[in-house]
């Protein structure tokens, strides 16, 4: 947005829906809004919220694009809303919460629920049984460009986005998506986890797993930390095969 | 009523909570965790430069130590922080470390031979030692004699409260997500749990419990711009508050931190300074080393952040729309730096400022980003004042920060209180000390209150807009409570905040009616308590009549150890009180290992304590005899300032260092 240029009015349309009330059924109403220099879309709802509709809900913890809260469709894509500013969208915007998981109202979904009961299932934890700590030692060593490696895929905000663009999970529902099969790639380039390939194949060598993929990669596009899903998918998806051959 | 029963509640899923559930759960006590958002989203994830802890295994880190950490930390506190606490925290962050890289944290690690850094300005080798390598590496950070500020890459925060909550999942911690805390259960001065209402389907439930923690993070969001999350309310300091009974400490220290964009005030990390940016004026100009000679770019926050008040006020600033600013350049650092240590503030100004900060500067100015102050405790984590009632974490001060911490000593600070608070917790609980009885009735009565005060804001009419006070309330922080200080605004502050507070009593949440999930509601209620803390931190600010650490009065320039050497002490006995009641807790300079002296920034203007002198030549004396009779360090700080017996057991053992190796048993 130019300095000079009179600011533009925002059109956004925002899918309402409250589902604690029974007389409720999903709408889309629209609000006006005057855009500001550097205006995200945090700011653009908070505006809304506050001069015009006090009960719009939505999420947002960090407004800095890190925490993973605010994943919402903006104009039909999976993204995070706090870091897309208005001026690189049209001035007609819609709004509509994240697809298949939990909706709390309006714009507000319970992804927090959904990655628990992935992380319960898939355990992304450090499985470490023969090794106690002792906390007054140095620590184990481990080499520099590994730990680089792991941070890399270790930034997944568990943000959903991923889920609400894949194609397979619309079909099963207890598919990992690629948020899934990306933490099994992380713990399994770790070498502190000793989860074998067997045991890593009983989670995620199945077609809940990774062999459900379709390898269509809607999950890469939209994902906001530029996960290298894509490499990661196909390389599970040798590993697990591997795995299967050798049994 | 729903009642739920377990043996600790613990208040907040940040980095602390989450420790001191691991802690207890370990120790086989039955915990609940409450958190407003599910715990990965807390506000630790945003931390971003790193963790302090003297692991000492980076070529710049050498001959560090908890001693040199210790020395750092009270200077940087101003003097204001608890020495003894201190020195436990020191002790234990390289545990507290250790810890985490065992519970999968990828921190970065030491590469063995040269490479390429930018000191001052300059390009500068640095040469990693072979033993050295793969071990965990370190930053330098502002306030830091060595490199001591482990990080991965610039998501710090991050994966450690990821490796956090992934352990709370092995060890099958119950958490209860979007649940926030209303109330604390209490009776003849101990606590029995909180009131907490879901804020998904507004039902309220009550939490009873032997001991309850709160680790609800700073109060940032009182602030008109911060750089702390949205739900950063101090709602958490509100429920000690709110009980008449448990105490605040300090709540006017307030960190205002260099470097956060313009104007929507998200942070760029210290490490961008650490990593060898500069700090540049409307000209281009290099001002800090004009300031601060000695640390320029890398004094203390407080410092860094005053200097470039002034040299705004020079007519140095970038003019903009929003206000002045300055730029940050890290340019110089160049862009594989950038892209492989700095990502995260790469995609921030890529995001939020359209820019390219491998090629162009960042606009940055000071802004609000710690609260020093917090629930008042005992080095334990207890309330001084409530039984049963614990704090860590940025919530809490058991006041090793004192007037100013240090970059990387918080996250530190989480993981490290959490983890000795979780074992003076389960040494409570394992007495008979802990045992209650407390009548359903009077829990009933804790929840028909917090309901009542729902309804009413729910069923008024013709009231007050909670946002037009809140918004108020933020303006008349920003304004008169921030960077530099003066009695004038500051009583102005006090008495606006105290007809906003009465303001607060009749608030109507108007239009928005449900009894669910009501956002509405919920800015009603926490507006009510954000006003209150915030005039228990403008209320100390206009008492405390000196300067220390970020605590700055134009009109009382100098640190006044003869007055001022004391802790705030803040409570709120009587709801129907329009002001806090303000005590003060004296701190004991003949207790001190390190006694007040000179912080090394500016001019030197500190009124001493008469007791400063003597204190100084004790210590002087007894290192001196003991260095001559051969004695070692641990000998001598022990000598002068005994802590070890105050630790848990399992967390007294001597540290391991390349330099330092322990003995294998
Ligand atoms: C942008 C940024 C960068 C930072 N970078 C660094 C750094 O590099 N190094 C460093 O050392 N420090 C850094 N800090 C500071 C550090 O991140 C925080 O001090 C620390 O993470 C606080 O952790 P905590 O566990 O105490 O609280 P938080 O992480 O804030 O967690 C608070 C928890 O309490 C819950 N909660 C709050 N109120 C209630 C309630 N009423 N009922 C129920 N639950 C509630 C929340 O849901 C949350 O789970 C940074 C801070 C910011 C703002
Ligand atoms: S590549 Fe696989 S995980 Fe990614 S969107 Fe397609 S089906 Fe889903
Ligand atoms: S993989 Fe990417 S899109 Fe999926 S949850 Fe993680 S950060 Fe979000
Ligand atoms: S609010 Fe945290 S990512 Fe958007």
């Amino acid at each position: 947005m130019s300095k000079d240029k009179a600011p533009r009015i925002l059109k956004i349309d925002i899918l309402r829906f409250d589902p604690h009330d029974p007389e409720d059924f999903p709408s889309m109403e629209r609000f006006e809004i005057e855009e500001s220099h550097g205006m995200t879309l945090f700011i653009a709802l908070n505006d809304i919220r506050e001069h015009h509709d006090n009960s719009l809900k939505y999420d947002f913890v960090c407004r800095a694009g890190i925490c993973g809260s605010c994943s919402m469709l903006v104009n039909g894509r999976p993204t995070l809303a706090c870091r897309t500013l208005t001026s690189k969208l049209d001035e007609h915007i819609t709004l509509a919460p994240l697809p298949l998981f939990e909706l709390i109202g309006d714009l507000s979904v319970y992804t927090g629920k959904w990655m628990r009961g992935l992380n319960e299932k898939l355990e992304t934890w450090i499985h470490d049984k023969e090794n106690e700590l002792n906390v007054d030692k140095l620590e184990e060593k481990m080499e520099p460009e590994l730990a680089d490696e792991i941070y890399e895929l270790d930034r997944c905000v568990e943000c959903g986005c991923c889920v609400a663009g894949c194609g397979t999970i619309q079909m099963r529902p207890y598919f990992k998506g690629a948020v899934g099969l990306n933490k099994i790639a992380r713990y399994h380039l770790d070498p502190r986890d000793k989860r074998s390939d067997e045991e890593y194949y009983e989670l995620i060598g199945n077609e809940d797993g990774v062999f459900g993929c379709m390898t269509l990669l809607g999950c890469e596009d939209v994902c906001p930390k530029d996960l290298p899903l894509q490499s990661k998918i196909a390389y599970l998806r040798r590993m697990m095969l591997k795995t299967a051959v050798k049994n | 009523m729903k009642v739920i029963y377990t043996d600790v509640l613990i208040i907040g899923g940040g980095l602390a909570g989450l420790r001191v559930a691991t802690g207890v759960k370990e120790r086989g006590h039955e915990a609940v965790v409450l958190s407003l958002v599910p715990p990965k989203r807390s506000h630790s994830a945003a931390a971003q430069g790193g963790m302090q802890a003297s692991l000492a295994n980076s070529a710049m880190g050498e001959g560090d130590n908890e001693d040199v950490h210790f020395e750092d930390t009270i200077k940087g506190s101003d003097w204001g922080a608890d020495q003894r606490v201190a020195r436990m925290f020191t002790h234990c962050a390289p545990k507290a470390i250790r810890e985490l890289a065992h519970w999968g944290v990828p921190w970065s690690r030491v590469k063995r031979g040269d490479h390429q850094s930018i000191i001052n300005a300059q390009k500068v080798t640095i040469s990693e030692k072979d033993e050295a390598h793969g071990l965990i590496t370190a930053r330098d950070f502002g306030g830091t004699k060595k490199w001591r500020t482990c990080y991965t890459s610039d998501g710090t925060g991050h994966s450690m409260l990821y490796a956090m909550d992934n352990k709370a999942h092995e060890d099958r911690v119950e958490i209860h997500e979007r649940l926030e805390a209303m109330a604390l259960i209490h009776e003849n001065g101990r606590c029995y749990g909180a009131v907490a209402r879901n804020l998904m389907s507004g039902e309220l439930v009550a939490y009873v419990s032997k001991a309850t923690t709160i680790a609800t993070g700073g109060y940032g969001r009182i602030y008109e711009v911060s750089t702390n999350a949205i739900i950063c309310q101090g709602t958490g300091q509100a429920l000690a508050l709110e009980s008449g009974v448990a105490t605040l400490g300090n709540m006017e220290a307030i960190q205002f931190h260099p470097t956060a964009i313009v104007p929507v005030g998200i942070l760029t990390t210290e490490g961008c300074r650490g990593d060898g940016g500069l700090l540049l004026d409307k000209d281009g100009y290099r001002f800090m080393p004009d300031y601060e000679p000695d640390k320029k770019e890398l004094a203390s926050r407080d410092v860094v952040s005053r200097r470039m008040t002034e040299h705004m006020r020079k007519g140095k600033g970038v003019k903009s729309r929003y206000g002045d600013h300055l730029w940050l350049d890290i340019t110089i650092l160049g862009r594989e730096h950038i892209e492989k240590n700095l990502r995260e503030v790469k995609e921030i100004c890529e995001n939020f400022l359209g820019i390219d900060p491998a090629e162009e500067w960042i606009p940055v100015r000071p802004t609000q980003h710690y609260s020093m102050g917090g629930i008042r405790t005992k080095h334990t984590g207890e309330s001084q004042t409530l039984k049963g009632l614990y704090s860590c974490g940025e919530a809490a001060c058991w006041d090793m920060h004192g007037f100013n911490r240090l970059g990387g000593n918080s996250v530190s600070e989480t993981v490290v209180s959490g983890m000795l608070v979780a074992e003076y917790i389960s040494d409570f609980l394992d007495s008979s000390d802990s045992d209650i009885t407390i009548h359903t009735k009077n829990v009933e009565k804790f929840v028909k209150t917090e309901q009542a005060k729902l309804d009413k804001l729910l069923e008024n009419e013709g009231g007050e807009d909670a946002y037009v006070l809140r918004r108020r309330m933020e303006k008349i922080m920003m304004e008169k409570v921030g960077i530099f200080r003066n009695g004038k605004d500051l009583k102005e502050a006090v008495d606006e905040l105290e007809e906003l507070l009465k303001r607060s009593k009749n608030i109507d949440v108007f239009r928005s009616k449900s009894r669910a999930a009501n956002p509405a509601l919920v800015n009603a209620y926490r507006t009510q308590k954000m006003i209150r803390v915030a005039l228990t931190v403008a209320m100390g600010a206009y008492l405390r009549e000196e300067s220390r650490g970020a605590h700055s009065r134009e009109d009382f320039p100098e640190r006044n150890d003869e007055k001022w050497l004391k802790r705030t002490i803040t409570s709120w006995p009587d709801t129907e009180q329009t002001l806090p009641t303000v005590t003060y807790e004296d701190i004991d300079i003949s207790e001190m290992e390190l006694p007040p002296g000179f912080r090394g920034y500016g001019k030197d203007m500190t009124i001493h304590n008469s007791a400063t002198k003597e204190a100084q030549e004790k210590v002087d004396s007894i290192k001196a005899k003991m260095e001559a009779e051969g004695k070692d360090r641990f000998e001598i700080q022990e000598a002068l300032m005994p802590f070890k017996d105050i630790l848990p057991k399992k967390y007294q053992g001597k540290n391991e260092r390349l330099t330092e190796r322990l003995e294998n048993e």
